[in-house]
């Protein structure tokens, strides 16, 4: 007979760890401690997943090609600056493909000067392919589109974390995944549809001047109801003078409540962004009516001064993500760098507007690609019938191998609570997420467990039909179980490994519960029941075994 | 000693050819059901083929075809309805035609706010997956099938003999065709989760093919007189009590959560149900079976010992 004291120690100590593990799991338990056992414990245990929780879970790609396009238009917009300053004539500098601007004129003498102003362009070429006297072509370089997409992702990833970091979320998660991939994951948000526009918005700012000499030779109405947007751009579209573009005022109609669209006709070029913003905050003004009250730093401060100074009397948009916000005009030079955008909007979208102005603007628009959204009603849901199924589930089994297997069955049930107990102690240990298919892992463990004990089990009794006395059955039983048991968890385990290898989510959640539930129960079904089994033929001889 | 069987002596070898019979429609309607998916014909879950599920919880019952026919006139014709019995839940899913561009989701819970204004609901869950997550998802999964496969061939092999692992293996293979196949037929959602439902119920499977091959391979060793006809046939059943309690006790544990674990469950459960239930049937009247088919197996022995 082999010693049964270390192995019994070993079980009592596993057992121990497994509840401290175990306690902060379950916080009302938790709680009910006195303070010094809350300092030595560990704080933190199972953590729900979403599907349980309820929350957010979205897979968005930065549309990178959007970034390049974007930032050869600044490109574009500065050098039709720097042409005016020189005073150089030229008919048009247009972005003509998504990398590609090509710079029109009517006097051929100037193609050297125009030529020249590539140095101040070093990350664009002059491809060969512009054989035109009147025609410049530039390029952006490989090196520069490389480096455009790979910081627009880092900036994107930067920029949702700032943003949710002031909307505040417990616990979010905010990753890079592959390539270009960006995971979010916030549980337990109470209203998703905010969390997601928050971070789906591009809060690109800019500050743009009305074209008021042209707008009335368009002849545009005064207002529209929003779905006739398209129209409007379509009608206007042959007339539109060169470098202009018409933007959209959101507005409330105050006595009826429904939206309509103001259209406006806008100089395209850009004349600040919302870069040199260092503050957006939201204020209440005289009529109660919330705005985003915004200050420049010393940079965009300045800047700001010299547009409204050269701009009195003139209309100057406030645009966010093309669309108008306001509109008004320049009274006077606005000195000291603030300014505040108006327009229709709650208390709570002036909020989220000012979260998005401070935390800045994506470098291109995001593509939601996967988005699971779970509401908090149906995690509850889930819990409650997950668990009701569990417990209603063990309690069968445990009914069936007392019945079955009688006192031996009594030991297989202990090894059984050892198990769940030891799995969910590991489970809070390692902090896994409990998902869904979480539960249905510890339920199928639960199975299995009992699996191991039946093989023992049936072993056992096939030794003492060949009438083999008591000790010798037990040990027999579990000698020419073990390899059968070893093989089939083995072969378990492979699929636990692969499911954890390979899947997402929650799935993942399934295969660590089902490779540590293996193990846990090569344990409790190898050393668990047989010290209880040693320890009855230790104390009096067992002439009769209740199997 | 309570047994639900006493000591057997089943002739299961002898009825092998109405087993291959059998196993072999299964099969073909697993392969049916996998060209049916390659082809893009088959019920795939959206996390697979792309698409939006919307889940709502009304205060009061509503009506399907009502239901259908608001979210047909508001453009959604192509609409998938289910619903959740006594709950007021009712399943809307769209699947990838229509891109997450679109905001489907939102679409459709405008449709019902609008339609029906004095049943008030709750957004239980909506998921959007792109039609490129879904590819990723796919190839994925296949990647997990045929790794843990490879593994388990390879490990089987490794302990007992290359036609044990390549009959454990077919049996395994079986058994999830043939769930596949049922799920085909019913024209069952093959979600993520029912595919890992497959692959556990094949590490279940494969448990129980290797308990049966364990006693086979021991009797082999003891016994060199008897044909291996006699030796398989006497193997299984001296494990068959074995076999049917833990089957038995799986089966005790998946029929709860298949009729009361909810929803999102439920096929899952099912799944591992049918699972367990052709995974017992296989370890005894496939897998041993095709033992015997091996060129040249009579009379061979191991040769580990």
């Amino acid at each position: 007979m082999k010693k049964v004291s270390g192995r019994l120690t070993l079980l009592a100590l596993v057992v121990v760890v497994s509840v401290i593990f175990f306690i902060p799991s379950f916080q009302p338990l938790y709680q009910a401690l006195p303070d010094w056992a809350k300092r030595v414990m560990p704080n933190k245990g199972i953590t729900l997943g979403l599907d349980l929780q309820g929350g957010i879970h979205l897979v968005m790609e930065v549309d990178e090609d959007r970034a390049v396009e974007i930032a050869v238009d600044r490109s574009v917009v500065s050098l039709q600056d720097l042409l005016v300053d020189k005073k150089i004539p030229v008919e048009s500098v247009t972005r003509t493909g998504p990398t590609q601007v090509t710079i029109q004129f009517q006097n051929a003498e100037l193609k050297a000067q125009i030529q020249k102003m590539i140095d101040e362009y070093p990350t664009f070429n002059e491809t060969e392919s512009a054989g035109s006297a009147n025609r410049l072509v530039w390029e952006l370089r490989e090196m520069e589109i490389k480096r455009i997409k790979d910081s627009a992702i880092n900036q994107a990833l930067e920029t949702i974390r700032n943003r949710i970091d002031q909307f505040g979320v417990a616990e979010p998660m905010v990753q890079r995944q592959g390539l270009k991939q960006i995971v979010v994951q916030l549980p337990g948000v109470k209203e998703p549809k905010r969390a997601k526009d928050l971070i789906k918005e591009t809060a690109l700012l800019e500050f743009k001047m009305l074209d008021e000499d042209n707008q009335l030779k368009l002849d545009l109405p005064a207002r529209i109801p929003k779905e006739k947007e398209a129209e409007v751009l379509k009608q206007a579209e042959a007339k539109l003078p060169e470098g202009d573009q018409i933007l959209f005022e959101r507005a409330v109609d105050k006595d009826t409540g429904r939206e309509y669209r103001i259209p406006y006709l806008v100089k395209k070029r850009v004349m600040l962004t919302g870069d040199v913003l260092s503050d957006a905050r939201v204020s209440i003004g005289q009529f109660n009516d919330p705005y985003v009250s915004i200050s420049f730093d010393a940079k965009g401060g300045r800047e700001f001064e010299r547009i409204t100074g050269d701009n009195v009397k003139k209309r100057m948009a406030v645009v966010l993500d093309n669309t108008i916000y306001s509109a008004p005009v320049i009274q006077e030079r606005i000195t000291g760098g603030r300014a505040q955008i108006t327009g229709t909007f709650s208390t709570q979208e002036a909020n989220d507007l000012a979260i998005v102005l401070r935390a800045g603007a994506l470098p291109a628009p995001l593509k939601i690609i996967q988005d699971l959204t779970v509401g908090p009603s149906l995690g509850k849901d889930s819990i409650e019938k997950g668990v009701r199924a569990t417990l209603f589930a063990g309690a069968m089994v445990v009914v069936f191998m007392m019945v079955y297997y009688r006192m031996s069955g009594v030991i297989a049930d202990f090894a059984l609570a050892l198990n769940l107990l030891c799995l969910i102690g590991a489970l809070s240990a390692l902090n896994a997420t409990l998902t869904l298919p979480g539960i249905a892992g510890i339920v199928l463990t639960i199975g299995m467990g009992v699996d191991s004990n039946v093989l023992i089990f049936e072993r056992i009794r096939e030794e003492l039909r060949l009438g083999k006395a008591v000790r010798l059955a037990v040990d027999g039983g579990y000698e020419k179980a073990l390899l059968t048991i070893v093989d089939s968890h083995v072969t378990t385990l492979i699929t636990g490994v692969a499911l954890f290898l390979f899947g997402t989510g929650p799935i993942k959640g399934f295969a660590v519960t089902l490779c540590l539930g293996i193990g846990i129960n090569l344990f409790t079904a190898l050393v668990g029941t047989k010290v209880i089994f040693d320890l009855m033929n230790q104390r009096h001889k067992v002439e009769q075994l209740s199997i | 000693m309570l047994e639900i069987l006493g000591k057997t002596n089943i002739d299961f070898m002898g009825k092998r050819r109405l087993a291959f019979l059998f196993s072999g429609i299964m099969v073909v309607l697993g392969l049916v059901a996998v060209i049916q998916i390659a082809r893009g014909s088959a019920n795939l879950g959206i996390d697979f083929a792309g698409g939006t599920a919307v889940q709502l919880k009304f205060d009061q019952a509503i009506r399907i075809d009502e239901a259908r026919k608001a979210l047909e006139t508001n453009g959604l014709s192509d609409a998938e309805l289910q619903e959740f019995g006594q709950e007021n839940k009712l399943l809307i899913r769209l699947k990838a035609s229509t891109t997450i561009e679109e905001k489907v989701a939102e679409r459709v819970v405008a449709v019902f706010t609008k339609e029906f204004p004095s049943n008030h609901f709750v957004v239980d869950s909506s998921t959007e997956i792109g039609p490129t997550i879904g590819q990723k998802l796919q190839q994925d999964a296949l990647i997990a099938v045929l790794i843990s496969f490879a593994g388990i061939i390879l490990y089987v092999a490794a302990r007992f003999e290359f036609r044990f692992g390549i009959a454990a293996a077919l049996a395994t293979f079986h058994d999830v065709l043939a769930v596949l196949g049922a799920f085909y037929i019913l024209d069952k959602e093959i979600t993520l989760l029912v595919v890992t439902a497959l692959l556990t119920l094949a590490g279940y499977s494969m448990t129980d093919t290797v308990v049966v091959f364990d006693r086979i391979r021991e009797n082999l060793r003891m016994r060199r007189r008897d044909s291996e006809e006699t030796i398989i046939n006497n193997a299984v059943n001296q494990v068959l009590s074995r076999t049917i309690v833990t089957s038995l006790t799986v089966v005790l544990v998946l029929i709860p959560l298949t009729l009361a674990g909810g929803e999102v469950l439920h096929d899952f459960s099912l799944a591992l149900l049918w699972g367990v239930i052709f995974g017992t049937y296989s370890s005894i009247f496939v897998a041993s079976p095709l033992l015997l088919l091996w060129p040249g197996a009579s009379g061979r022995m191991l040769k580990r010992s």
